[in-house]
């Protein structure tokens, strides 16, 4: 009896312990592994920046977050990046009450949702973290910055300007879009008819089609486009499915290399086509340097350097100077034109 | 002996004979309980800033829909049920209050309704699995989709994220003068009544009866069918209430928040010492297992752990924490059988001396 009874309690306390052991391993571990963010920059100035992207393992954002951490060893700070697994709109929120906690220089952030981490962000400015949103705006009360990728006005100009390079100023060209009621295509699309009818007269759009952001749907319209209008000489696609469907049709048929086709796409989904000449030129933002002009802007902010005003201005290392814009947001630039030149040296 | 020993401790008189801390001492709760503590300190010793104020904050406020939870949780699968749908309750429970508040409702009355709704989902889960007998594992893998398409479906893929300013504020509010957050008061007042109904009712006390034998807690009396329906509307009326907290707390009206949530709470429950094959369990382990998760995530994400890592350490915890509890069983029962093998039939008399 009694022997039972001490073997049993034994083999509580081993196990108990096991599981102690096990934890005070990882946590120790762990711990060693949040070193980093213990040197706080050169100066007084607390240089140390956190990038919490939607989710982790998304080639885009890994792009961003290489430029960001670039340009962080530029101006000597210390750089962490975190994230949840899936991008859903409350994950965030743990995230960025860590960076508080830890008390984090700056904070670049790109928002799953607008509002949900809303207050999350305020209450880590609160506790004095900078906080500079990219590629996914919050509401403007609720951060200090935006790095915004592009412009309407840029998106459109850059798919038009190279279209019209591609088919000689002249001819008929064909809209591939995402959804008919896509808020973002359809302000594009109108801007891209302004600027056709005002710069170049000699083309002709001749009907706007809608694959719905769905990769078979793009494909079908692609192939209906180009039976309808035999002397049709672009498309143009400003949508990463739409471009990459076309595309595919495209390098398969007859019309390959003699239809012209532009937009909006990946380099990883645009390769293959890129580099069998199906398409010469696309367009898109380079994720490498919003990230870094986001570190930029955030090193500005954290140094006092700039505050958010409009007109505030800052020195961003190669990307050169950028002035703040209305709604404190900061403009990367005209859009990316990635092309077989350049194609190879991106993975996203 | 064998059966007895393992399944209904309780009631062997041998254990009311050792002293009462060690009654009290060598159980899982008591092991969860001294892991957390066991996380704390450490988490104190080596992780920076672990020890500010904003730490409890946090935590406490994140946890809190899953402690809520937890607690019509424990019941549930000590009766050897479970309810996978809460999480799904949680959403529909978000989207009604935001969409009743959107139209123009006062808050109070649309979270009201919102629990109500909660209520009315814990209602579809008992009558499924109580009166037409379908086992709760598939009712709720069922009506988990259902709630959640109900909940998106009212919504779409939009938001509504305007909620007035005092309510949510009262969401994020701490007791005054400490840094724990208000939710606690609710919490604390539920966590309460749960356990006196747990512990210390015959109704708490049946629930364990059922987990045991099913037919045996019928033929002794027990409305098992009424009890277990009552637990599921338990259920979906906390579960309503923590969709309403959610919602303020994030100020965020979403189809699809809480995804995944049930499997948290599950967890938790789980490693705090409650047994999935039912009529095992206490809610005190079940409240030192959110903490414990949740405490363990808070501290490895300051040290800048990974999520996946987090995962996965909880992943491991939790699945040791089964490991032990049977391998203590098996041992157990080795060495009674031990014992009843050197005294021959002694083993029933053995109890008694």
């Amino acid at each position: 009896m009694f022997g039972m009874q001490r073997k049993r309690r034994i083999a509580t306390t081993a196990a108990a312990l096991a599981v102690g052991m096990t934890l005070l391993m990882t946590g120790c571990s762990g711990a060693g592994g949040g070193t980093p963010d213990e040197s706080d920059g050169g100066d007084d100035a607390n240089l140390s920046i956190t990038m919490l992207p939607k989710n982790l393992g998304n080639a885009y954002f890994d792009t961003s977050t290489g430029g960001a951490e670039e340009a962080t060893e530029e101006f000597g700070g210390t750089f962490e990046e975190v994230g949840p697994s899936e991008g859903t709109p409350t994950s965030q929120v743990q995230y960025i009450q860590t960076a508080a906690q830890q008390g984090t220089g700056g904070l670049i952030v790109s928002a799953n949702d607008p509002e949900a981490i809303c207050d999350a962000l305020n209450e880590a400015r609160d506790a004095g973290v900078k906080v500079v949103t990219f590629d996914s705006d919050t509401n403007p009360e609720c951060r200090d910055l935006f790095i915004n990728q592009a412009t309407a006005e840029g998106i459109a100009k850059v798919q038009v300007d190279l279209i019209s390079e591609q088919i000689g100023d002249a001819g008929q060209v064909a809209i591939l879009s995402a959804s008919a009621n896509a808020t973002n295509q359809n302000a594009w699309i109108e801007l891209m008819e302004e600027e056709f009818a005002a710069n170049h007269p000699d083309i002709e759009l001749v009907e706007t089609v809608y694959g719905d952001d769905d990769d078979q749907t793009s494909f079908d319209k692609t192939a209906a486009l180009l039976q309808t209008y035999p002397e049709l000489k672009g498309i143009i696609s400003p949508t990463t499915v739409g471009i990459a469907a076309a595309a595919r049709y495209l390098s398969t048929s007859e019309y390959k290399g003699k239809v012209a086709l532009t937009g909006l796409g990946t380099p990883n989904q645009m390769r293959e086509y890129v580099e069998d000449g199906t398409v010469a030129a696309f367009a898109l933002w380079n994720p490498a340097d919003l990230g870094y002009l986001a570190a930029f802007a955030a090193q500005a902010l954290i140094t006092g350097e700039i505050t958010g005003e409009e007109g505030d201005s800052f020195e961003a290392g190669k990307l050169g100077s950028f002035e703040v814009d209305e709604d404190a947001s900061v403009l990367l630039g005209e859009p990316f034109v990635f092309d077989a030149e350049n194609i190879g040296d991106f993975d996203f | 002996m064998i059966a007895t020993t393992t399944t209904a401790s309780a009631r062997v008189y041998k254990l009311h004979a050792r002293p009462a801390w060690r009654r009290l001492l060598l159980t899982r709760e008591a092991a969860i309980i001294a892991l957390l503590i066991l996380v704390i300190a450490v988490a104190l010793a080596t992780v920076r800033n672990f020890d500010s104020p904003l730490t409890v904050t946090y935590l406490l406020r994140d946890v809190a829909p899953i402690l809520l939870i937890a607690l019509p949780m424990t019941l549930i699968i000590i009766s050897e049920e479970i309810d996978l749908s809460v999480a799904s309750i949680v959403g529909l429970s978000s989207v009604t209050t935001g969409i009743l508040t959107n139209a123009g409702w006062p808050v109070a009355l649309a979270a009201l309704t919102a629990v109500v709704v909660g209520i009315v989902c814990g209602v579809v889960n008992g009558f499924l699995v109580t009166v037409v007998g379908l086992p709760s594992l598939a009712v709720t893998i069922g009506t988990l989709a259902l709630f959640r398409g109900i909940a998106v479906g009212l919504l779409g893929t939009t938001a509504i994220t305007e909620f007035p300013e005092i309510w949510t504020d009262l969401a994020k509010a701490n007791i005054p003068g400490t840094p724990v957050p208000a939710i606690m008061i609710p919490f604390v007042i539920l966590a309460i009544v749960f356990a006196v109904l747990l512990h210390f009712t015959p109704f708490g006390r049946s629930l364990y009866a059922i987990g045991l034998n099913k037919e045996t807690a019928q033929f002794s009396g027990i409305d098992v069918g009424r009890t277990k329906f009552i637990l599921f509307v338990l259920s979906g009326a906390v579960s309503g209430f923590a969709g309403v907290y959610f919602t303020l707390l994030y100020s965020n009206a979403r189809g699809d928040n809480a995804m995944g949530l049930e499997l948290q709470v599950i967890a938790a429950v789980l490693l705090g010492g409650v047994s999935i094959f039912g009529g095992r369990g206490a809610l005190h382990g079940v409240i030192a297992g959110v903490l414990l998760i949740g405490t363990l995530g808070s501290a490895l994400r300051l040290a800048g752990v990974t999520s996946d890592i987090i995962n996965v350490i909880t992943g491991v915890l939790l699945i040791a924490s089964v490991v032990s509890a049977s391998l203590l069983g098996w041992l157990q029962k080795r060495r009674t059988a031990a014992i009843g093998k050197r005294k021959g039939r002694a083993g029933a008399s053995s109890d008694a001396g």
